[in-house]
């Protein structure tokens, strides 16, 4: 054998099937989750006749289209309708749902890890970009469109060409009050938008040994914007503290055994990466977006891009609309910038170490500005009541609700309203993602909470302790 | 699936880049079955404001009537992994987009439905949307075979992965293909699901 193979390798050489000539492999599919905006897909298998092929490895999430508030009634009969069909699918084909009114009910992304479905080894696959989230336990996890999602319901199986492998290595100590989030900002600004197409990453260094199961969650989740096939953090000691007792993981015994055996999954000391990366966590201030793409992301106490100082003519264009939209002015100090409203939730931070920290900004503090606080799961949710959190909340003014995947994408109705100013936990700055016309600044849950307590965006580190 | 070989079309030059698949169907509409058609989404809200009226974005400009090629700058179809962002490009008409790099999973949602994302350098892009700018009657044409793009009387080069381009060449259906392995994956689920107990969840 003797070929050095990266963590990437080993999981996707694990679930080769065929290699055609061409190049492209047919690779097994150990679970598959589906969400309401899976109808498309459902659609083609009901078109093809065909019943899903292994309805013991897809399971059902209700997230997308449901409500935050009054559970479990849902008044617009379009978005009723999208979590019916789920629920119809679901029974037709004899998958597993987490329904609306089931108490493991939350965000696929955090509903997958936090029941153990999502092990080290497996290849995870969701009609969602944000699939890329569950590599954080060394999965091979990607997103995937409709058509590929019936394929996957048909056969369990997914034809891809190999990706190519890319290293992201930080080491250094984050700053204090400093988070995952700020860590994918700075690697998305550094390498771009589509700095990591075409490559599946691993992540690794110091700063990410040192992040919880929650940040490398985070981490992951946020590599899709910067492009990547996939991401990947090689399993550890956190990452069996983590699945440990985990409702569907292994138990007891079988347990042990497969935490040695993920111990095999780690990149060979002399494996090779088609690129390699190398970033220092240590220098990283709290970062904020101020434009409509992840990589507009800057530190706080930087000031807001000028086009007239932009020598290309195509880069000066697009940071002019890009001002125009968020309605900025050049060269203006980002911690200037007044926001309308807060948004804590999404597959990115709304997990328990994401409210905690959003908490101890709040915590004997008011919000000056409106705000939505959505926990990544029900689970999620008692834990926090079990802690306070949910007081701290709403004593700081804002409200505290259920979970789905809410104002990040606004299919349940929780949208920011044309015009307004949203800081927002959440992963995308596109135009119009949280709402026609909103305007979103991507930061990390302590960054927000700042920001609702001052109403403007906010170096955290000047509230923290205070 | 629709063949893809040659096609000799109208062509909108689009001088964005990072355009999402938000941008191009905002998620508002994507509950709607596609039998609706979902051509009237297409960028929905770059061209009509708050009461439906035209914002005058390029793709409603006259010029622009009955487009079958856009062209644009770098990271075409980055962010969400929804299929209805081909379909909206599709059902509006359009059949090829040009830029120098698409997001992943929007370029294999695209080849699927059979809609060709050609990828040129950062240069040719900005040489072809300066083209179109400039042309009276913006127009050009695309040949999967040669992998040749023919714009103002120039000639640029496009890339597309092998397979992908056979398959739009012939129409395939990876389906179709993938039930020619049922042994092998049949074979290879019994060998998968004895590897580990937790090979099969809870």
């Amino acid at each position: 054998m003797g070929q050095a193979r990266t963590l990437f390798d080993k999981v996707w050489d694990s679930h080769v099937i065929v290699t055609r000539e061409d190049g492209e492999s047919l690779l097994w599919v150990d679970r598959h989750f589906v969400h309401e905006g899976s109808h498309h897909a459902f659609r083609q298998v009901e078109a093809r006749g065909l019943p899903v092929a292994e309805p013991g490895l897809t399971f059902g999430v209700a997230d997308h289209y449901v409500p935050t508030r009054n559970r479990p009634a849902i008044d617009n009969p379009e978005i009723a309708g999208m979590v019916e069909r789920l629920s119809g699918n679901a029974t037709r084909h004899g998958f597993r749902l987490f329904g609306l009114e089931d108490p493991d009910q939350g965000i696929v992304h955090v509903v997958g890890p936090e029941q153990g479905l999502t092990l080290p080894g497996l290849l995870v696959v969701c009609g969602d970009s944000h699939t890329s989230t569950h590599g954080a336990l060394g999965a091979y996890a990607f997103g995937i469109g409709a058509s590929e999602v019936a394929h996957v319901l048909m056969t369990q199986t997914l034809w891809q060409r190999k990706p190519k492998r890319m290293r992201i290595r930080i080491d250094g100590n984050l700053a204090p009050g400093l988070s995952a989030k700020d860590l994918a900002l700075h690697v998305i600004r550094t390498i771009g938008a589509d700095g990591a197409r075409g490559h599946a990453v691993e992540y690794a260094g110091e700063a990410i040994s040192a992040l919880s199961m929650e940040g490398r969650l985070t981490l992951c989740n946020m590599s899709i914007e910067a492009g990547a096939r996939c991401a990947m953090v090689a399993p550890d000691a956190v990452t069996f503290a983590y699945l440990r007792s985990r409702p569907l993981a292994p138990q007891g015994e079988v347990f042990e055994q497969a935490c040695v055996a993920w111990q095999a999954l780690a990149s060979d000391p002399d494996a090779v990466f088609d690129r390699d990366i190398a970033l220092d966590a240590s220098a990283i201030a709290p970062l904020v977006t101020w434009g409509v793409s992840p990589e507009d992301a800057l530190p706080i106490d930087a000031r807001v891009p000028d086009p007239a100082a932009e020598a290309d003519p195509a880069r000066a264009g697009y940071l002019e609309q890009a001002l125009a939209y968020m309605g900025l002015r050049a060269g203006m100090r980002l911690e200037d910038v007044t926001v309308d409203r807060v948004f804590i939730g999404s597959c990115t931070n709304a997990r328990i170490e994401d409210l905690r920290a959003a908490a101890a900004i709040l915590q004997g503090r008011k919000a000056v500005v409106p705000g939505l606080v959505s926990p990544g799961s029900s689970r999620v949710k008692v834990q926090a009541e079990r802690e306070g959190l949910d007081r701290v909340f709403r004593e700081a003014g804002l409200e505290w609700a259920d979970s789905g995947c809410s104002m990040c994408v606004g299919m349940n109705g929780d949208l920011v309203a044309p015009g307004e100013r949203c800081a927002s936990t959440t992963n995308r700055n596109f135009r119009g993602r949280q709402g026609k016309d909103a305007r979103t600044h991507l930061m990390s849950p302590a960054m927000v909470a700042a920001a609702a307590v001052t109403g403007r965006l906010t170096d955290l580190r000047k509230l923290a302790g205070g | 699936m629709e063949r893809f070989i040659r096609l000799d079309a109208r062509a909108c030059p689009l001088g964005l880049a990072n355009v999402d698949t938000d941008q191009l169907i905002p998620a508002r509409f994507m509950s709607r079955p596609r039998s609706e058609g979902y051509g009237r989404f297409l960028l929905h809200d770059l061209r009509f404001g708050p009461d439906g009226q035209s914002l005058g974005f390029a793709l409603d400009d006259a010029r622009h009537a009955g487009t079958g090629v856009i062209a644009a700058r770098r990271n075409f179809g980055t962010g969400s992994s929804r299929e209805a962002a081909v379909y909206a490009l599709w059902d509006y008409g359009i059949r090829c987009v040009i830029a120098p790099s698409f997001g992943d999973i929007f370029a294999s949602n695209a080849v699927k439905n059979g809609l060709l994302p050609a990828q040129v350098s950062p240069e040719d892009a900005e040489a072809i949307l300066a083209s179109l700018e400039a042309a009276e009657v913006p127009h050009l044409v695309v040949d999967l075979e040669t992998l040749r793009i023919e714009v103002g009387g120039r000639s640029f080069a496009f890339a597309i992965d092998a397979v992908r381009r056979l398959q739009l060449l012939n129409g395939w259906d990876d389906l179709d293909l993938t039930r020619r392995h049922a042994g092998e994956i049949a074979a290879f689920r019994t060998r998968r699901l004895a590897e580990a107990p937790w090979l099969l969840p809870g």
